[in-house]
């Protein structure tokens, strides 16, 4: 099928909402070439369970591209237009598995050479589709929070090395009850600002996590059953005897909430979202730290809150494949001074996907290494690449960050 | 902007050797002399490639010790050396090793399409099977010795031995639970594993090759801490018992940096630093190699920035950026300039014509070109 042949009932697999929409823009879609239609198509066939921000960014797109005359639609897929496609991907189903195509096409474009032509007109398409968006204003500013070191007693790892040029770095924190001072932030951000998805709470220690009133709230422990029936799957995949990534990637791909055990009657976004979380990162089923990296990565990425509180907890330590896919048959060996490692770059990567996002010149960020006196903040109230070694107290702290304008 | 990125790069990695190491500019092109001309070459390819910001950058060079005090005093440093190809470390190691930019599935047991370097040069030299080895990672590489190029192929590769299914086949009564720690996979999709499945025909022989007993290699694999370890432990073996010409060895253990877990990435790059310093001080302590060696070491790309927002910083090396293309290679052995760093692009393709020109042999299918600085 080429794009100039689809009508609207070639969309009868797709959910009710997504299926609506790409019936009311049947002659755009047939417009567009080959070598972007499926890549908008991936995006589209999940609508039903995106985020509001990425609803209101799809129909931004999709509005942007019909308001493009002929030759002005011309000029922006003129990369994808351009792009030697292989015969045998216009005959996937690309309609319907537009993931799988995007997959092939994307290994077609490296092994021809084309990938930075096609990743050069995909950075330009998106600024100019981002920029024609109507700017929406934020009730407030951003803040992200990461608490970091559970369970460290000492630390000779330098903390915080990437952030402190962007920010100030406390040497002297009080904190009693630290983790229940930076809770109550999000708390009361999410009680003064409601909004669906605007305020997360992402926990990744061992322990259940504590009720975050208001907040959107993901946890590694919490998924540990969806985790181990994924685990399992993995884990027959790893132990056949040739093993295929693409049919692995495939099966990955096509799991339903359901069959992990994942709740999607309850909250159907959310599930297809935690879902993704295990199914497309890489290390998110076995390291606790690089899921709440992954989770706060994808959060500030597709939910654009305006909170998220990230609390890394203790990961497993490595083993093979086949020993960390079996976490859920045997208490796991954990590594607290590994996990303060890979926090600490963690958060440095929360703040630079919090920094990506509009209002980020107002946005504040803390770094707490918890039950220790060392924090860092950024924001527009502190100094950047400054160090305080005079004793705080982290509801002071906190105080500036939450009033940040 | 192309330009601009990786010359930035590579401005960054010559200015912060200046300053650590003293290295000077390379001073002018010279030919080697004939009796400077190496009679043996060992090349080491880092697969996971270590970013700037975790090695020459000021916070990283905690991690390379080695590098910086020891060899990179005694070498020539290429700062910029650029990867077109498919960034994955089967067919990038397979791009590297023909000269010409691989474009087969990453993740297919298959050869190369073009000769590969073990062909040309045991062609062209007549050299027997016993004079060029490879020792890989993973069973991904069991087909890197030899291409199925009609000209050359079946008959004229390098043997290839694989330590953890060695290891493996060495095991298979049980006991496996003791070596886990040497059986560790790779990451490169969240769950790509191949099997290792190793037999025990195939240890025989290697066992006969290595002059070592399975409980010998069994033993002296307890003793060892990663798979790199064990990779380095085979190919010093391999050095004493048959003293190749050439001998290509891979590491693997960075890639763990796949899995997200950055404290691991490091102690990757700093096992990777230890062992280069290793293997060469044992190329200088063995009579058959001393004085008379070239040793290459480069990784086979780089790892995505932390700004690449179609990246996720050090994890992967998916988006095709300047950081995840641009890279760098060091070069050490008699006649080599030691201590110069040189800005110049040249790409990770021109390797093998470069060991052409140093060994004698015509890599004629190749698509890089001679390095002049040490060709």
């Amino acid at each position: 099928v080429l794009p100039s042949q689809l009508v609207a009932r070639s969309f009868e697999g797709y959910p009710p909402q997504a299926r609506q929409i790409a019936a009311n823009h049947i002659a755009l879609l047939k417009r567009l070439p080959l070598g972007f239609l499926p890549l908008l198509l991936r995006e589209l066939i999940g609508y039903d369970w995106k985020f509001p921000a990425e609803r209101r960014e799809m129909d931004g797109q999709l509005a942007y591209l019909t308001s493009l005359g002929p030759e002005q639609l011309a000029k922006a897929m003129e990369v994808f237009s351009h792009l030697r496609l292989a015969p045998a991907l216009e005959k996937t189903d690309w309609v319907n598995s537009p993931s799988i195509f995007t997959e092939q096409l994307t290994a077609h474009l490296w092994s021809t050479h084309q990938i930075d032509a096609f990743r050069a007109g995909a950075v330009a398409y998106i600024e100019k589709s981002s920029a024609a968006l109507p700017r929406q204003e934020l009730p407030a500013h951003r803040l992200g929070i990461a608490v970091i070191g559970q369970g460290v007693h000492d630390n000779q790892y330098r903390l915080f090395r990437k952030l402190r040029p962007h920010g100030e770095y406390y040497t002297r924190v009080k904190a009693a009850n630290g983790l229940a001072t930076l809770l109550d932030v999000l708390k009361k951000r999410a009680a003064s600002y409601p909004m669906p998805y605007g305020h997360w709470y992402i926990d990744g220690s061992t322990s259940a996590p504590p009720i975050a009133e208001g907040a959107t709230s993901i946890s590694y422990a919490s998924l540990s059953g969806p985790r181990a029936v994924l685990q399992t799957r993995m884990r027959k995949f790893y132990e056949a005897t040739v093993f295929d990534p693409e049919a692995f990637r495939s099966g990955m791909a096509q799991i339903q909430p359901e069959e992990i055990g994942l709740d999607a009657a309850r909250d159907p976004v959310l599930a297809r979202f935690q879902l993704s979380l295990l199914t497309e990162g890489s290390g998110t089923q076995v390291f606790a730290t690089t899921f709440v990296q992954w989770a706060a990565r994808e959060v500030w990425r597709r939910a654009q809150p305006l909170t998220v509180f990230a609390r890394f907890g203790q990961r497993q330590r490595e083993n093979p494949m086949n020993v960390l896919l079996a976490e859920a048959h045997r208490p796991p060996e954990l590594d607290p001074q590994g996990s303060l490692i890979d926090a600490d770059m963690s958060a440095y990567y929360t703040w630079v996907n919090q920094q990506r996002l509009a209002g980020a010149e107002k946005a504040a960020f803390l770094v707490w290494f918890e039950d220790h006196q060392e924090a860092i903040v950024t924001g527009p109230e502190f100094r950047q690449g400054k160090q305080s070694d005079v004793s705080t107290d982290l509801r002071d702290l906190v105080a500036l960050i939450a009033s940040a304008k | 902007v192309r330009i601009d990125a990786t010359q930035s790069i590579s401005s960054s990695r010559r200015t912060f050797l200046r300053t650590v190491t003293g290295a000077a500019a390379f001073p002018g092109l010279r030919s080697l002399a004939g009796a400077d001309r190496p009679k043996k070459t060992v090349v080491v390819t880092f697969g996971g490639g270590a970013r700037d910001d975790e090695t020459f950058m000021p916070d990283g060079q905690e991690n390379i010790p080695h590098l910086l005090n020891e060899l990179i005093p005694q070498a020539t440093f290429f700062s910029q050396v650029v990867n077109r190809g498919i960034l994955g470390h089967y067919v990038a190691t397979a791009s590297i090793v023909t000269g010409v930019y691989e474009t087969f599935n990453n993740f297919a047991p298959v050869p190369p399409d073009n000769p590969t370097v073990f062909e040309y040069f045991r062609k062209d030299g007549k050299r027997p099977a016993t004079d060029c080895w490879v020792v890989a990672p993973s069973n991904g590489f069991a087909r890197i010795g030899e291409s199925n190029h009609r000209a050359y192929g079946p008959g004229f590769g390098a043997g290839v031995i694989l330590p953890k299914r060695l290891l493996t086949a060495a095991l298979a009564g049980g006991d496996r639970e003791r070596y886990q720690h040497l059986l560790r996979d790779n990451y490169e999709t969240p769950l790509y594993a191949p099997p290792l499945t190793g037999t025990q025909l195939e240890l025989n022989r290697m066992a006969e090759v290595l002059k070592l007993s399975v409980d010998d290699f069994a033993a002296h694999a307890r003793s060892l801490a990663s798979p790199d370890e064990m990779s380095v432990f085979v190919a010093r073996q391999l050095m004493r018992q048959l003293a190749p010409s050439l001998l290509w060895v891979t590491l693997h253990d960075i890639d763990v940096a796949h899995s997200g877990t950055f404290s691991l990435y490091i102690e990757g790059i700093q096992r990777c630093d230890r062992l280069c310093a290793e293997l060469w001080q044992a190329i200088q302590k063995d009579p058959e190699y001393a004085n008379k060696t070239t040793m290459f070491i480069l990784p086979d790309f780089g790892r995505d920035s932390d700004i690449d927002s179609g990246g996720n910083g050090f994890q992967h090396h998916r988006t095709g950026d300047q950081l995840s293309r641009t890279t760098w290679m060091m070069v050490l052995g008699p006649g080599v300039r030691q201590n110069v760093v040189v800005d110049r692009p040249v790409e990770s393709i021109d390797l093998i014509p470069t060991l052409g020109s140093l060994l004698g042999f015509d890599a004629r299918l190749s698509r890089g070109k001679p390095i002049a600085e040490v060709a």
